[in-house]
This record gives C-alpha cells, structure tokens and sequence, in this order.
C-alpha cells in the first residue's frame, strides 16, 4: 500500500504506471471484483478543511478527510450535505466510520434525503485531481453557480476512481432543516405505495424523502419526511391526513439508507428505475426481499437471481452492491451498457487515463 | 470585433452547392437554407456585436435525418454548427462561414407527460415556457427559468446548462434534466440517463449538459417537473450601502433560509429600471434587494417575519412586503426590465457574467467603478445575490469608433476580477465564443488539455462547433501523446505500509 503526503508524490506514483486500486477509508473494499494485482493507494494523507464560510454556502477540504468528521464540521455551523452521503461500512460487513469524503465523491454515494435534495453529483463544484496520466488538474470551481468549462465535477462523481484520484472537494452545502416530521401509513401494497407517495410528491406538502419498506416492525410501511421551519411542517402534514406522525422517524431512514432490514446473507442489488416501474420489478422477483428508497426510484434488493433482465425490461438498471468473492468475481458490478455507449465510456476513460493505470478490473 | 474565429476553409466553402445538395438528399422541402438573403436572420445570436452568415442552414425534422446530417458531415470533414433559438448571450451558435448550422427549431414537440414519475419528455426545440405551459394545468412547472425562457429553447438550455433567478434553490439546468438522446458526430444515436434518477456507468449526461453544442447534438431531454409552490411572497428592500445588503443576503442564508429569488441591484440599475417602467423603487438608496420566498402559505408568512426582521437589524431604509401577486410581479417588473433599460439610456451594453464568493461584493463593485472612470463608460449592475452571480451592463455605443473595444477590454477586466478574488468567468451563459480567450484567467494549460481530451473522445476531427470553449484548438493527436515518465525509479521516499 502506497499513501502519498502531496500531490508531487500522488503524480510520481500514477506517472510510474501499473495498476493502482485508490482508496479512501476501505469503507467500500468489499465492493467489486476483487484486485489481487493492484497497488492500493490509499488517499487519507489528502486531509484537512482548506475552506469553509457557511453564509457562502461552499466548503472546501481535502478528499481523505472522514466524512463523519465533514458532517460534524457542517452540523456545528447548522448546515448540511444535503445529498445525504453515507457509510457504507456496515452495510458491507465491516465497522462505521473510515469512509472518506473523496470515497463517497467517487461513489457517488446519496441517501433518502437525495429525491429532494440531490445527488452527491449535484453537490459537487469543483475538484482538484490527479488523472491517469500522472498530471494534477483542477475543475469547476469554489463558488455556487458557474458554467465555465465541461463539467467534470459530474463526471468524477461516481466515477469510482476510474478517471482521477481526487485531491480536494468543493461541496456546496446547504442549512439543516430546523425541524424533520416523519409520518408514515401502514398496510400498503407495493402499488398501492407507489401511488400514494407519488400523489404526495406531486402535491404542495413538498415531501424531500419518501420509502416503502414491506415489513417494518411487523406491518408494510410508506413513510414520508417533511423537512423545514415548524410553521411550515404543520401545514404540510395537514395536507397528508391519512398520514400519522411517528416519534422514532430517524430510525426508519437509517434502515432504509443502509437497507438494513435485508438479510444480511443475501447478495444485495441496487435497482434504479422510474418510480412506477418499482412494484413490477418485485412482482417479478418473488423470492427477493427488497425495500423501496426515493419513492420507488431506487430499489434495494436482497436475490441470488440476477435482476438485471428484470430491471432492464423496465427501463432502469442493477448495480452489484454485495455479494461473496465468486459471485464479486463473476458477475460485473455495474449494469452492462449498450455496445455504442460502452465504447464512448471506455474513450472517455482513456481520455483521463489512457494507460489504464486505474483499470483495475474491480468495476 | 477583438476575436479571432478560426479561419474558414475556402475549400469547404467552394463545395458549398455539393454539400447542399447531399444535405437536400437527407432533408427534403423547405429544410435547407442556401440563399444568402434567407442566411442572413442566422448570422448571430444574442452576442450581436459577432456576425458571420453561415455556409448553409438545414433545418431536419426526424433523428434519422440528424443522423445523417451528422454522419454527412463528420465523412466529408464538414464542420457542424448547433443551433436552438439563438439566444446565446456568449455566441454559443455563432455561424462559422464553413459550417453547416444545423438548426433544431422543428423539433418542437411535447412527447410525453408522467405526473406520476413526474418528468416530461421532450423534443429539443420547445421552449423552456412551452415546458411549463404543458404541465402548468395540473398545477405543475418546470423550474430553471431563464429570463429568455420566451424564446429560448431546452435544448439550448442543455447546451449552456442555463440558470435562472430561481437557481439558488431549484438548480440549473443540470440538476433537472434526466435524459437526453444524442447524436453523436458521427451519427450514432446514444440514450444517456433515462426517467430514473441515476445513470448506470459514468455520468455521461452531466457532462454533455453545458458542453456548448462540442460533444453531441441532443434530440430528446427528459426533464424533471415540480407541483407549483402553493403561494409566493416578494420582499422589497432598500439600503444605503451595498455592504448593509450584502450583510442582510449573508444573514438570511445564515439564518436557514433559501429564498426563491434573490435579487440585487446597484443605485444606477434602481434609476435605469424607474425610469424605465416605474416599478415604485426607492431612488433615495444605494442598494435596493429582491427576496422572493415561495412554498405552503403558513411557511410564507413566517420567513415573510424573519426575513423583514433580518432586514431591519442590517439597516433596511426601505421595506415593503407584497400583499398579492399583482405587486409582487410590479417589486420584478424593474428587475426583469432591467436589461431594456440599459437598451433606453444607452446605445449599446454589453452583459458581463461573472460569478464572486458574495463576501467579496463590495470591493468588487468598488473596483469596477474605478475601471468604470478609466474606461469612460458607465456600467449598472444587477446581481444574483443568491449565489453571487454579477451581471454589470457595460454602456456603450458601437457606432462610436473605439467603444466596442473598449467595453470588451472592460468586460475582461471585470471577468479578471472575478476570477481574481475566487470566482469564476461565467455563472450561467457559457463559454462561447465571448469568454472563450479568458479561459486561461481560470485554467492552466494542463486544466484545459483535460477538458479538451474529452472533446476528443467524442469528435476527434473537431467538427463540432469549433472556434467556442477553448482559446486554442490542439489536433486531438497532438493532445493525446503519453505522458512521458523522466525516470524509472519511482518515488523513493514515499512511506510503504
């Protein structure tokens, strides 16, 4: 394991070549096809906040800096990452706590919060990286709005460290609710919770999460957060009378960003689709266990079968989130794409990294 | 006219009858231009001080005669201009006098409309209030609203990842659209994201929007639609210095709270806007803000409160709260009349577009009056104060020899500003051709050759929109040689674990 101090030494260890694996806390080493072959590069020496002035809306800090540590650091000033980001360690089988804020920038990691918020791509301003060719670039920018030059802010973001290593981050960071209301209606059908979520995210009540999970703590549950100033949350809520308050909402979200009501014995999928299509998806998966985030837009799902076919017929797509070393290694993790856009994904890769130095196989 | 477009290949040109013919062959009709009267309503955009005619105009109507026109073009080395409404105001569509334009306006229909999953799917060439007409009866919009949104197309908007006063909270262009299909140089028809939140591999669709028209043509957007807010209330607020309203936006985005809109314009913007429309704005201040506030009734009211008393504690001179819609449209009749109003006391103004860290505001302003003597012109300002977006209104008058150049030579120097002090050298009208040379202010040549690496992973021959974005245009082969490793014992210091 390699762990450079600066930028110099990140560029002599890309421009030297090989296969380098980059990573941050290993919050998500148990993601992919495993890399006996690569050289980790492991990222946290890139610490430390370089800037942060909460009426600016932008906080700047280096890409190995926990993301616990980021999230209390915006907590303290009232604020927040509104995309919702999160570790993925326990989920993964191992601890909470290591992953870094350049991890959940490279996975492009957003949680329930993100149907109204957005995704961790739409928080991302600017960056400053080390691509494949051993060179340090910077894009975007330190400032909230700004349109000059190609946004690579959104390409990095998820890219899973296939273009770039990622130095420092600029996020724009947005205040915290003062108040969060969860309330939930219970013994829906998949459908029948589709539907009535989607009626209230079209209504005023301004709905920023919205889940479905079919068995919480003994009933099928469709739960909505409302976020906001007290004033506003109790009008909000009165335009949802079927719907009753709970005092334990934080619970609730948690088991749904981190899916955890699912076996955890059981590989689990990440399913996107347009919210409609995600009653059909389980229809046509009967052995799965599964939950639905983001309305029905994403679908957490616990299946020895393969859902990709399924997935696909609606219209979404299937990211292999945890599975066992044979299955990591014989299924792709991400969706397979059309030949036409595979072969632009992979011109665009060797733009940044046309050796393949960060091709390592595990994607 | 201070910038050099690149220079037009004669031999393009001489083939002019050939290359219309074969475009003839793909669309028939009306759909290709070639007379130089008919030429003439597309030789600029919005930028209007650049004009050049373009080789030819084809107008398709199908995806299968963009691909053609495409696949045309990219095999006999045709240069290829994307063209919308043409109201760039950086010269995103300026014609190239060897270029095809290709003008996307026919494609102008609504496909579809799913409340349910609430996006609506739509062809290139419908405007982005055609958007919100089609879904606004079941109480639904789509929300970047650019002020040209009137005229201006979707497509255009994903090209130049347009804004909009209502960005700080609801987001560009790019954080509402889900989908496009594009074609792609060399005619291939791709789908990037989908009616689904997130893309399966790289986020290929946040990069073509606000990629200028350089790496596709877009032939389909699906964009995302929100249930209208329930009521809206404006605040108008004066102060007697652009330091008091620059500490009240501060503190209104400290205390919580994202506002719809907020505006600020400087004391000449307030008198060009009074005289223009007699809106009812204070002459008697330095400063006079815009706060616009929207969601359920209840949550009006009570930011309605904290933002008023926000004001009063930052030395508010002036403070008056819309009782209805009608007097909250009169607090932005002279905001939205801010740019005919510039037109009413001057010849000639050209927009600038910068965007600074707000903190910086009133230093900025400060300097810009000082390069406003030097230069000997005037300049107003209106200002997204929100998110620090400038937009300063040079006056001038073109047909006063010299003055064009100048006010150019003074937009650079406030772009140079803005970068100066953290910023950047657009907010939200691009590139283009207008910024394409200060483009070095922001990015080092490293910077740039990454960016221009992706250009070439999409048109390698760079036949898409030349002469915009980037200062200098590296043959990709050029660009693409290996980084060359000076020696071979790597990195002998570094601690091992």
């Amino acid at each position: 394991m390699l762990r450079p101090a600066n930028i110099e030494e990140l560029c002599e260890i890309v421009a030297a070549g090989g296969k380098l694996r980059l990573r941050g806390g290993g919050s998500k080493d148990a993601i992919g096809a495993p890399t006996p072959d690569a050289t980790v590069v492991d990222m946290r020496g890139f610490a430390g906040v370089v800037d942060y002035d909460p009426p600016e809306l932008v906080l700047t800090v280096g890409a190995g800096i926990p993301l616990a540590e980021v999230q209390a650091l915006v907590a303290a000033e009232g604020q927040m990452l509104a995309f919702d980001p999160f570790d993925h360690g326990a989920m993964l089988g191992g601890t909470t706590g290591d992953a870094t804020i350049g991890g959940v920038i490279a996975a492009g990691v957003s949680g329930p919060g993100r149907l109204s918020g957005g995704a961790a791509r739409d928080h991302l301003l600017g960056f400053t990286a080390v691509s494949g060719r051993g060179e340090r670039f910077v894009a975007g920018a330190k400032v909230v709005k700004n349109v000059t030059g190609y946004d690579l802010s959104k390409l990095v973001t998820g890219s899973w460290g296939r273009l770039a290593a990622l130095t420092e981050v600029t996020l724009k960071v947005l205040p915290a609710p003062r108040e969060r209301r969860t309330l939930v209606v219970r013994g829906l059908d998949p459908a029948a919770a589709v539907a009535r979520m989607a009626e209230a995210l079209g209504s005023a009540a301004e709905v920023s999460a919205a889940a479905h999970l079919p068995d919480w703590q003994g009933t099928a549950v469709t739960a909505l957060r409302l976020d906001g100033f007290p004033p506003s949350i109790a009008a909000r809520a009165a335009m949802l009378p079927d719907f009753t308050a709970v005092p334990d909402g934080e619970t609730l979200w948690e088991a749904v960003r981190f899916a955890s009501p699912l076996p955890a014995d059981r590989p689990l999928w990440r399913v996107i689709v347009a919210p409609s299509r995600a009653p059909g998806v389980v229809a046509a998966l009967p052995g799965a266990d599964w939950l639905f985030d983001w309305a029905g837009g994403l679908v957490w799902l616990a299946s020895e079968i393969d859902p990709r076919a399924v997935a696909e017929a609606a219209g979404g797509h299937a990211m292999l989130m945890r599975a066992d070393a044979a299955m990591r290694t014989a299924v792709p993790t991400l969706h397979p794409q059309p030949a036409a856009l595979a072969a632009l994904e992979a011109r665009v890769r060797r733009a940044f990294d046309p050796a393949g130095v960060f091709e390592t196989g595990r994607l | 006219m201070s910038l050099v477009m690149p220079l037009p290949d004669a031999a393009t040109i001489a083939r002019r009858g050939e290359i219309a013919a074969a475009m003839r062959a793909i669309v028939p009709g009306e759909g290709v231009i070639d007379d130089d009267d008919a030429l003439r309503p597309y030789e600029s955009d919005a930028l209007t001080a650049y004009r050049q005619p373009p080789l030819l105009v084809v107008l398709p109507e199908t995806v299968e005669q963009v691909a053609a026109v495409l696949a045309w073009c990219h095999k006999n080395r045709v240069k290829v201009v994307p063209r919308g409404a043409g109201t760039s105001l950086s010269g995103g569509a300026l014609p190239l006098a060897d270029a095809v334009l290709l003008g996307m306006a026919k494609f102008n229909r609504v496909l579809d409309i799913d409340y349910a999953d609430r996006v609506a799917v739509v062809q290139p060439g419908v405007t982005n209030l055609a958007i919100t007409r089609a879904v606004e009866g079941a109480g639904f919009y789509y929300a970047p609203d650019p002020s040209s949104q009137i005229a201006c197309t979707i497509g255009g908007n994903v090209a130049e990842n347009s804004g909009g006063v209502h960005c700080l909270k609801y987001g560009l262009t790019t954080n509402n659209v889900l989908g496009v299909e594009l074609v792609t140089i060399e005619g291939e028809v791709i789908r990037l994201g989908g009616r689904g939140l997130e893309p399966a591999g790289l986020d290929l669709l946040g990069l073509i929007v606000g990629s200028e028209g350089l790496l596709g043509v877009v032939t389909e957007v699906i964009v995302r639609i929100l249930p209208r807010p329930e009521t809206a209330k404006a605040l108008l607020i004066g102060f007697d210095s652009v330091e008091g309203a620059g500490r009240c936006v501060a503190e209104i985005i400290a205390g919580g709270i994202i506002p719809a809109g907020m505006e600020m314009m400087d004391r000449p913007a307030i008198h060009a806007a009074e005289a223009f429309v007699n809106a009812g704005y204070p002459l008697d201040v330095e400063a006079l803000l815009i706060v616009e506030l929207d969601g359920p009734g209840a949550e009006c009211t009570h930011l309605v409160g904290e933002v008023e008393a926000i004001a009063r504690r930052n030395g508010a001179v002036s403070l008056r709260t819309s009782a209805n819609d009608d007097e909250r449209a009169a607090f932005w009749a002279g905001r939205k009349a801010a740019f005919p109003a510039a037109g009413r006391i001057s010849p000639d103004y050209y927009c600038m577009d910068g965007t600074i860290p707000r903190r910086r505001l009133p230093e900025v302003l400060a300097r810009m009056r000082e390069l406003s003597e030097q230069y000997g012109l005037g300049v107003i300002n209106v200002f997204h104060a929100g998110d620090g977006n400038l937009h300063p209104l040079i006056l001038y008058d073109a047909n006063q020899p010299g003055q064009l150049e100048k006010a150019e030579a003074f937009g650079a120097d406030i772009v140079r500003l803005c970068v100066a002090v953290g910023g950047v050298l657009t907010g939200e009208h691009g590139v283009g051709v207008e910024k394409r040379d200060l483009m070095p202010e922001m990015f080092s040549e490293v910077d740039l050759a990454h960016q221009q690496r992706v250009k070439c992973a999409f048109d390698p021959e760079l036949l898409l929109n030349p002469g915009k974005m980037f200062p200098q245009l590296h043959r990709c082969a050029e660009l693409g040689r290996m980084h060359v490793h000076r020696g071979e014992v790597a990195f002998p210091d570094l601690p091992r674990f």
